[in-house]
């Protein structure tokens, strides 16, 4: 036994802690508790996973029968670790120990009663946090599933964690209900999965995923794993279901990069990645993966170019990415995406942060209309934001031009359409990186506010980030996943990666061109292209279409037909019948007590003649 | 010539018919007369008339089941002849009047 439990406990233990106690404890003592117990949690995750090693298949360590009922259904508490794992696990525990240092530098003026909820804020994070190592260390689709949701719990209470803001909590419902139609989707795939294999053990699926009929394959497999990705669309903000993603920026910056950049979101991934086995039965599901994953990266890159604020261009920039990670998916190159995975929370993460640090530094504005110039003013956060940036952009050796190299190369042996598109689409996302970067940084200052740089708990874990994204591509997951995802479509094509790198140049240098060297110019496109830049600055209209033909006939079709009709007209009326007509029978029943004895004794009389006569009829009492 | 001659034991089914007009007798005093008390006395009738019915058939069948179950109604009877004049007294005392249509209070 290694003690994988004692991973999650840590979290929870801080949450505990700083739940329950919090309130009463300094800012210093919360920080400390938070802080601590991620930490911790991450040098077991270390020490484990070299005690552990090599890894190459699944380790398992059951603790308790959950639930179990008659001979069928038997699922334990058991956790488990191999390659897949280990690597969402130092992820997650090192991001999350950075992001927890940072935010306690990020929050630490928040107005209002105990220090803006401090002690409530980093409870939250440490539930998060206990949540995702669950998702991430479970040994069967039950008990990701509880992770799953409460990630989801933990990204709905962050996302609204500025309660007494409308948008805030509208964002936060916003997120709960999309989540809710990817949640049911995974649902139905467990019990599929259930019904056709007879456990939801990772390891007792897996093993008879391989040995079923044909039509079982085609029919069932293919049924569970577009249920599964379902789910994976909804957590992972994929099209039709990535809405809620962009307004969940409403929560603090350090939920944006812990929650919706780094780990949570990538959670779609990981499932899919671990349910690869299944999926490499469903070929029409993985092509539906890919499609889907394109579709979104490009979808949302073209968002990402016309957005002012600074969080939502990021955010876009998130569902772009994660567009990307399916693609790798969908092309059979689980281990490429896993990479993305891992490099994106190391750029996207200190994108999100820098942001913060940016945001900090000028009081709250996010608008980048509003800033400009800030090189010189805030160089800590400046110098971390363009390792980032070229990171994202695919900038030689980077971490992102590795992962990303290693995507489109799979989806070139996929299908050429597949590269090209993911080539426009890494250019556009050079371009509105960049975009953000320029209009932050260079320029002059448009802005009001007095910017001053971070103090040093935000600063260290930018710079850590910033030497990551640069230097994070030589963990070569990909080579380090063979043995539990298999080998990745090989061939380097030297033109396959000049093209993805000059397309990402030539972002970079179309956004140089058009918010610095001629500042003009964007205007100057969005008057001739009106249409198109309405159409894709107000998000394609997305929400809108989905208020039209979603939510107002749900609102109003429960009005009129569920409240005004059914409620009121059958369920009440039923309720007030009842009542009315025993109000009649007894008006009627009444005239018989009337009071007088003597009428009482005659219908006794009669009731006794009645029996006898009846008694008498049937032929006695014998 | 009819056979008039007695004969050497009074038969059951004589004991049943005196039972039987009294029961009758009892009810007709309970459903028609008005005075309370005499409905009162017409129940005590009654159940006179149940128990002479009782006492006949533990003869006839050498049992002693109706006996004893006479003697019950006998108590019975006795405790019930007790309440009903103490209720009896008190609808007096409170409303002057042992009419018993007048008493028609316990209705809705």
């Amino acid at each position: 036994m290694h003690q994988l439990w004692l991973i999650p406990a840590f979290p929870l233990l801080g949450f505990l802690i700083n739940g329950i106690f919090g309130k009463k404890f300094s800012k210093r003592a919360v920080s400390l508790f938070a802080v601590g117990s991620v930490l911790l949690s991450f040098l077991w995750v270390v020490k484990t996973l070299m005690a552990i090693s090599p890894l190459e298949t699944l380790y398992t360590e059951h603790y308790f029968t959950w639930i179990a009922s008659g001979a069928a259904l038997n699922i334990g508490f058991d956790l488990s670790v191999d390659r897949l794992t280990s690597v969402m696990l130092l992820v997650v525990t090192g991001i999350g120990s950075l992001i927890h240092i940072y935010a306690t530098g990020y929050m630490a003026h928040e107005p209002g009663p105990n220090h803006g909820g401090y002690y409530r804020f980093f409870s939250y994070l440490n539930l998060f946090m206990f949540f995702m190592l669950i998702l991430v260390l479970a040994a069967n689709y039950l008990l990701l599933f509880v992770g799953w949701e409460g990630v989801g719990l933990c990204s709905y209470l962050l996302i609204g964690f500025y309660f007494v803001k409308k948008s805030a909590t509208n964002a936060g419902i916003k997120a709960f209900v999309v989540n809710r139609i990817g949640d049911f989707g995974f649902s139905l795939a467990i019990f599929l999965i259930f019904i056709q294999f007879g456990s939801l053990d990772f390891q007792k699926v897996f093993a008879q995923a391989g040995g079923l009929a044909d039509e079982v394959q085609a029919g069932v497999i293919t049924a569970t794993c577009l249920l599964l990705m379902v789910g994976a669309a909804g957590k992972s903000a994929q099209v039709p279901l990535y809405v809620w993603l962009p307004d969940a920026m409403e929560g603090p910056t350090p939920v944006s990069a812990l929650i919706h950049a780094a780990t949570m979101v990538t959670a779609g991934v990981y499932m899919v990645a671990r349910s690869a086995p299944l999926f490499n039965h469903a070929p029409i599901a993985m092509e539906v993966v890919a499609v889907i994953g394109l579709l979104t990266a490009v979808m949302a890159a073209t968002i990402g170019m016309t957005q002012n604020d600074i969080k939502k261009v990021y955010a876009y920039s998130t569902v772009s990415q994660l567009g990307y990670m399916f693609l790798a998916c969908g092309v059979g190159a689980y281990s490429a995406g896993i990479y993305h995975v891992m490099t994106h929370a190391f750029f996207k993460a200190l994108l999100f942060l820098g942001a913060g640090s940016v945001i900090h530094a000028l009081q709250g504005e996010q608008d980048l209309r509003n800033m400009g110039g800030l090189r010189s003013k805030i160089p800590v956060t400046f110098l971390t934001l363009l390792c980032a940036s070229l990171a994202i952009a695919g900038f030689p050796y980077t971490s992102g031009f590795m992962s990303k190299d290693e995507i489109l190369v799979a989806a070139h042996h996929h299908s050429p359409a597949m590269f090209w598109i993911g080539v426009i689409t890494a250019s556009m996302t050079a371009f509105y990186v960049w975009r953000a970067l320029f209009l932050c940084f260079f320029g002059r200052y448009r802005g009001s506010a007095h910017p001053h740089e971070s103090p040093l708990v935000i600063t260290l874990p930018l710079g850590v980030l910033a030497l990551l994204s640069i230097l994070g591509g030589f963990f070569r997951v990909p080579v380090w996943l063979e043995p539990v995802l298999g080998k990745a479509p090989e061939g380097h094509d030297p033109a396959l990666v000049i093209i993805s790198v000059a397309a990402g140049l030539i972002g970079i240098f179309l956004a140089w061109l058009f918010y610095v060297a001629k500042p003009g110019l964007p205007d100057t496109f969005a008057r001739a292209l009106k249409g198109l830049y309405t159409l894709v600055y107000n998000k394609y209209f997305v929400d809108e279409a989905y208020d039209a033909v979603i939510i107002r006939p749900v609102v109003d079709g429960s009005r009129t037909v569920l409240w005004k009709g059914f409620d009121v007209g059958v369920v009440d009326g039923i309720v007030n019948g009842v009542g009315s007509v025993s109000r009649g029978v007894g008006g009627i029943l009444r005239t018989l007590q009337g009071g007088s004895i003597r009428n009482y004794a005659a219908l006794t009389l009669l009731g006794a003649v009645l029996v006898l006569a009846a008694v008498a009829f049937t032929g006695g009492a014998q | 010539m009819p056979d008039f001659s007695l004969p050497a034991a009074v038969p059951i089914s004589w004991y049943l018919i005196l039972s039987a007009v009294l029961f009758t007798l009892g009810i007709a005093g309970f459903l028609l007369r008005r005075s309370i008390i005499t409905v009162f006395m017409s129940i005590e009738l009654m159940l006179n008339a149940v128990n002479l019915t009782f006492v006949t058939f533990s003869y006839k069948l050498k049992a002693v089941d109706g006996h004893i179950f006479t003697f019950f109604v006998m108590v019975v009877a006795a405790a019930e002849a007790a309440v009903g004049l103490a209720i009896i007294l008190t609808v007096f005392r409170n409303r002057s009047t042992l009419e018993i249509d007048e008493v028609n209070s316990l209705k809705l």
